[in-house]
Order: structure tokens, then sequence, then C-alpha cells
């Protein structure tokens, strides 16, 4: 199911802003690629290129090519909704749907879907929160809104929501960036064995969990604020942070950096 | 949302060691602050209570005189007679027609205003959104005379044509049949009128709430693989919805209330004429029965009369707004 991920020289703005440069990278299939870099390099908003998220934000654009497997994905003939249904994403901050329930959370994107049998919804629901870690603290209570869960389990929430229609492809943005430790150790082994099943992308600040977590591991810097973001240098995680080819990247993961 | 109360703990944490507790040294407005300015919301709460209800307390006052002499029941006699020592008054036709002509107007307006609202949120482009708001928002601020004359002189003669077409083709359904009013001056022509009128409040209050739709709502949606519909129904109507609520309500005070535009364009029926179901009839509002005789309240008797029917208004304004706030209620859990 899972699905490779081939972007060539790719350019993405807001409006007149240049935001980021020139990417090419290969995205491998069932593993993790991690995303690092200082604040403002763009990994957000080349991360949201990836399922054409960046439309929504006014004036977001894009040249270049991304090929999911043999799919352009912004070839003419390809609909930016059918492209979310196939890869994705879960955001920095956890956005459960508030007036909804814990069950209705889950069962949204099958919903959008045309799903309606009670039984297939039922099944679908315990097995994406069973596959988020959260089906032992919240099977008892799947009629209690989702708002009303703790951060970690919300964010869990919101990965079971994603994972419910089955994509081949999960973008995470700093997905634990608002957790306490417990919490980004749950969805870190969480995401270790998603691994398994789909292609995933995650975005982080944090070195440790960039080491722990991903198979590759790219680095995006900017030369100075107002300049587009590049990507440096995209290597196994081993590489990356042992004995990178680049001297900024090593800067960077050794916190020697400007 | 969590409520933050902006009380510090640190007023009252003992220091290290035993020594003696952190005391607030004086020095800011802080608590004072805090205090001055709960009074004055508590306050001017306590100010609309008291207003609303020394308003009920003074109509019942006036009115209780007259409906103690009223041979007639109140809540179920269509007469009108308010004179003499035996007066005669009762308001169900009233209430029949100022609940359907609102009814008709929130009907229309409700979601009209809405799929506009949602319009110029979510669909315009950017050139175009700012413009189409302003311009309702202009709507709402038309004097409602304005309405009633347009309504009576233009618009009227065009709907005429419509009405007859309704009472030819439906008029085997009570609501339908013909009553012989001209002119456009019927309750279902008035309550489109009110629809009219009513709409910029909608939709303004409306905009107001869907532009206020957290972004990471409706891109939790959008990432799903929601087109632009879905993800408004799963993220912006939910969202707006006590909005909704809330602009129906105020929306419907308005008709309900509706005073000067319903006096020039209903027409009054004849003392005796026939009940009937229709809604091609003409009639009488609450509102504009006591505008249409506000010349005659020269006794106390009469005047009370009058009042007890703008009570009656009063209580149906009341009892819908407690539904509503009770609907709104109801979701919270679900509207962190
Ligand atoms: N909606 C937007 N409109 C205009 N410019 C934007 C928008 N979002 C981001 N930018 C700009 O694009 C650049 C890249 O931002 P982006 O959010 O992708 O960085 P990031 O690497 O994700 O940073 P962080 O690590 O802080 O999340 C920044 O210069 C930012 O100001
Ligand atoms: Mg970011």
């Amino acid at each position: 199911m899972a699905k490779r991920i081939d972007v060539s020289d790719l350019n993405v703005y807001y409006g007149g802003f240049k935001a980021v440069e020139g990417v090419t990278m290969t995205v491998e299939p069932r593993s993790v690629t991690a995303f690092i870099g200082p604040s403002g390099c763009g990994k957000s908003t080349f991360l949201r290129t990836l399922n054409r998220m960046h439309e929504v934000t006014p004036g977001g654009r894009v040249e270049g090519k991304v090929m999911l497997d043999d799919q352009d994905l912004y070839a003419s003939s390809v609909d930016p909704v059918a492209v979310r249904r196939t890869v994705g994403m879960v955001f920095q901050r956890p956005n459960p749907f508030p007036t909804m329930s814990i069950y209705d959370n889950v069962a949204a994107g099958l919903r959008l879907n045309g799903v309606k049998g009670r039984k297939k919804l039922d099944e679908v629901v315990e097995k994406s929160l069973q596959g988020a870690n959260l089906w032992k603290e919240v099977k008892d209570r799947l009629g209690k809104p989702g708002a009303g869960l703790s951060g970690g389990q919300q964010q869990r929430l919101c990965i079971a929501r994603a994972i419910a229609v089955e994509p081949q492809v999960l973008l995470m943005d700093e997905p634990c960036s608002a957790l306490d430790p417990i919490s980004t150790l749950a969805i870190e082994d969480l995401i270790g064995e998603l691994k398994s099943k789909y292609t995933i992308v995650i975005v982080t600040h944090n070195m440790q969990q960039a080491a722990r977590v991903s198979d590759r591991t790219a680095f995006f810097n900017l030369a100075a604020t107002g300049k587009p973001g590049k990507l440096v240098e995209i290597d196994d995680t081993q590489r990356i942070f042992n004995n990178p080819s680049v001297k900024a990247t090593e800067d960077y993961i050794s916190g020697r950096f400007g | 949302m969590s409520s933050v109360t902006g009380v510090s703990l640190a007023d009252e944490t003992p220091g290290p060691h035993g020594s003696a507790p952190l005391s607030g040294d004086g020095a800011g407005t802080g608590r004072l602050g805090d205090r001055l300015f709960g009074g004055a919301a508590k306050g001017a709460g306590l100010l609309v209570i008291a207003l609303v209800t020394l308003v009920g307390v003074f109509l019942l006052w006036q009115a209780i005189p007259a409906l103690a002499r009223n041979d007639a029941n109140f809540l179920t006699s269509r007469e009108w007679s308010v004179d003499g020592a035996h007066p005669r008054f009762g308001i169900v036709e009233l209430l029949w027609t100022t609940v359907t002509v609102s009814a008709i107007a929130m009907l229309i307006a409700v979601p009209v205003g809405v799929a506009v609202a949602l319009f110029i949120t979510q669909y315009a482009p950017a050139w175009l959104s700012r413009p189409a708001a302003s311009l309702i928002d202009l709507l709402a601020a038309v004097p409602s005379i304005v309405y009633g004359i347009w309504g009576l002189r233009t618009f009227g003669p065009v709907f005429e044509p419509v009405q007859g077409f309704l009472q030819h083709t439906l008029g085997w359904i009570p609501l339908f049949t013909g009553a012989g009013i001209s002119g456009g001056s019927t309750i279902l022509f008035v309550g489109i009128v009110l629809a009219i009128m009513v709409l910029p409040i909608v939709t303004a209050l409306s905009r107001e709430v869907f532009a206020q739709t957290p972004v990471t709502h409706k891109e939790g949606a959008l990432a799903l693989g929601a087109t632009r519909w879905e993800m408004i129904r799963t993220a912006v109507l939910p969202f707006g919805k006590p909005g909704i609520i809330s602009a129906s309500m105020l929306g419907l005070g308005r008709a309900l209330g509706e005073t000067i535009a319903v006096t020039i364009i209903l027409s009054t029926l004849p003392d005796g004429a026939k009940w009937t179901w229709s809604l091609l009839n003409g009639g009488e509002t609450f509102a504009s029965r006591i505008a249409n005789n506000a010349a005659e309240f020269d006794t106390p008797q009469k005047a009370g009369a009058f009042i007890a029917a703008g009570l009656v208004l009063f209580v149906l304004t009341f009892v819908v707004n407690a539904i509503a706030r009770v609907v709104i209620e109801r979701r919270k859990a679900f509207s962190e």
C-alpha cells in the first residue's frame, strides 16, 4: 500500500515570496523520513506540498514535480481532494473536530468516503483506535467529545482519524511538540509500528526524536531570513547524525549554529 | 475554551524555609482592577435583569384591570371590543398572524442568510467578499418604513400573480385558499417582506461566526480529503451553529415585533370576518394592531387591553429565546 514519493526541483511560493527553492528528494516507502532544520526554513511549507494542502493557503503555489509512485500529484487531471485521501496529515496542534464524539472523529473520513454501514464503521473505528494505541483508554467512552481527551490522547485520536481512511502516506508536522514526554514516547512507538504499512514523513525540532524514529533524515536550511529555504542534504539517519557530508548539517545537529 | 480567571496563585504561596508567605505589595492595579471590572460587569448584568423585570411588571400592572373586566376568554377569543363596562377581547387571531408571519420570514431568511454568509466567507474571492459584506451590513440599517412602502408599492404588485397562481394550483390546501385580498397585502406576502428585512441581520451575524472558524478545524477536514462543501459541513457549520441560532433569534425578535412595515402592508380584516387558515388572508399582528389603534388609548381600560396583547408578545419572544438558550447549552460539552 505504501508509496514512494519523488520530488524534483520543487519551488514553493506564498504570493510573490519564494519560501522553498529547488528541492529534489526521494522518500522511500515503508520507512520514516524526518525533516529537520531551523525555524522558518520551510519544512512545514514543503511538507504541505506533498498532499497539496499548500493550496488551502491564499497565494500558495508550486513549481516543479511531485510523483507518488507513477502518479504526478500536480497533473491537471488530479483532484486535490483525491490526493488528500491518499496522503494523510497530522498537525502540530491536535485538532479533533470539537463538536464530534470520539467515535465520529475517527469515522469522519470514512463518512466522507460514503461508508455508511454501522458494522463496517464500528470495525474500522476499533481497528484505527487500536492502530493508534488509544482503544484501551477510550473504548468505554466513544460517545464522549473528542475535545475532552488529554492533549496526547487527542493527538493519537487525530492519528487514528488519519489512518482510518487507509492512506498510502502519512505526513506529520511536529506531532509531539505540544505533548509531554510520556505521550511523546507513546507516539514515537506508534510511528515505529505504523511504518510497516505506511510511508511516513515527520517534521521535528527534536534531534533525539529524529534519531530515534527515522530511517532517513533531510536537513533544510536557509541562507538568511527572507531568502528561500533549501534542502541541504538527505541521507540515512545514521549517517546524518554521525558523519554528515555537509558541514552545516553537523553544526546544526551538534548545536553549533548561528 | 478553558476559562482564565486571571487570579494569580502567588499571593498565598508560602515562601521557602518557612519564611512569611508572599503577599501582594499593593503595587499595580491588578487586584483592584479585577474587583472594579468584576463589579461593573455584575452591575451591568443585574441592571439588564432589573430592566426586563420592570418592563414585565409595568405591562402586567397596566393590563390586569382590563383583563379582570374582560368577559371573553383572553387566550381563545377572536373578538376585540375594548370599550364599555363589558369589554370582550382575545388574542387568538393576533397570535396566529404574528406567528405565521414570523415563521414564514424565518423559513426563508435563515437558510438564505446562512447560504449567503457561507458564500461570502468560504467561496467568494477576497475582492468580492468585502464589498458584499459591507453591502449587507448597509441593508441591515435601512429603516422599516422603507421596506414597508417598497413592499406595498413596488414588490406587492409584482407578487400578486404569484399569489394568484398559488391560490389556483394549491387552493385545495387550507393554507392557500383564496380570501379575496388583493394587491399582495396578505400574510404570506408580509412574511416574505419580513424575510427580506431579517436577512441582513442573519447574514451579518452568521458571517461573523463563520469567519472565526479556527483554521485548524478547517485544515483537519480538508486533510482528510473533504471537498469544500464537506469541510463546511464538518468544520464551519458545527462551529457556527450557536451563532446561527443566536442570529436567528435576533432576526425572529425583529420579525415578531416589526410594526410599521406590517401595518402598512397587511390588510386588516373587518369585524366578524370568517376564520380561515389561509396565508392568503389579511389580518393583524400584535404590533400592527397596537399601531393601528394607537390613536384611541384614551381610557386605562382600552390601553390595558392593548398592553395585555403586548405582554403576550413579550412572553412569546422570551420563550423563543429561552428555547434557543437550551439548545445551545445542550451542545456545550461538544463545543470546547
Ligand atoms: N501562510 C503564509 N503566508 C506567507 N508566508 C508564509 C506562510 N506560512 C509560512 N510562510 C513563510 O514561509 C517560510 C517558511 O515557513 P514554514 O512555516 O514552512 O517554516 P518551518 O520550517 O515549518 O518553521 P517552524 O520550524 O518554525 O515550523 C517562512 O519565512 C514563513 O514566514
Ligand atoms: Mg513548521
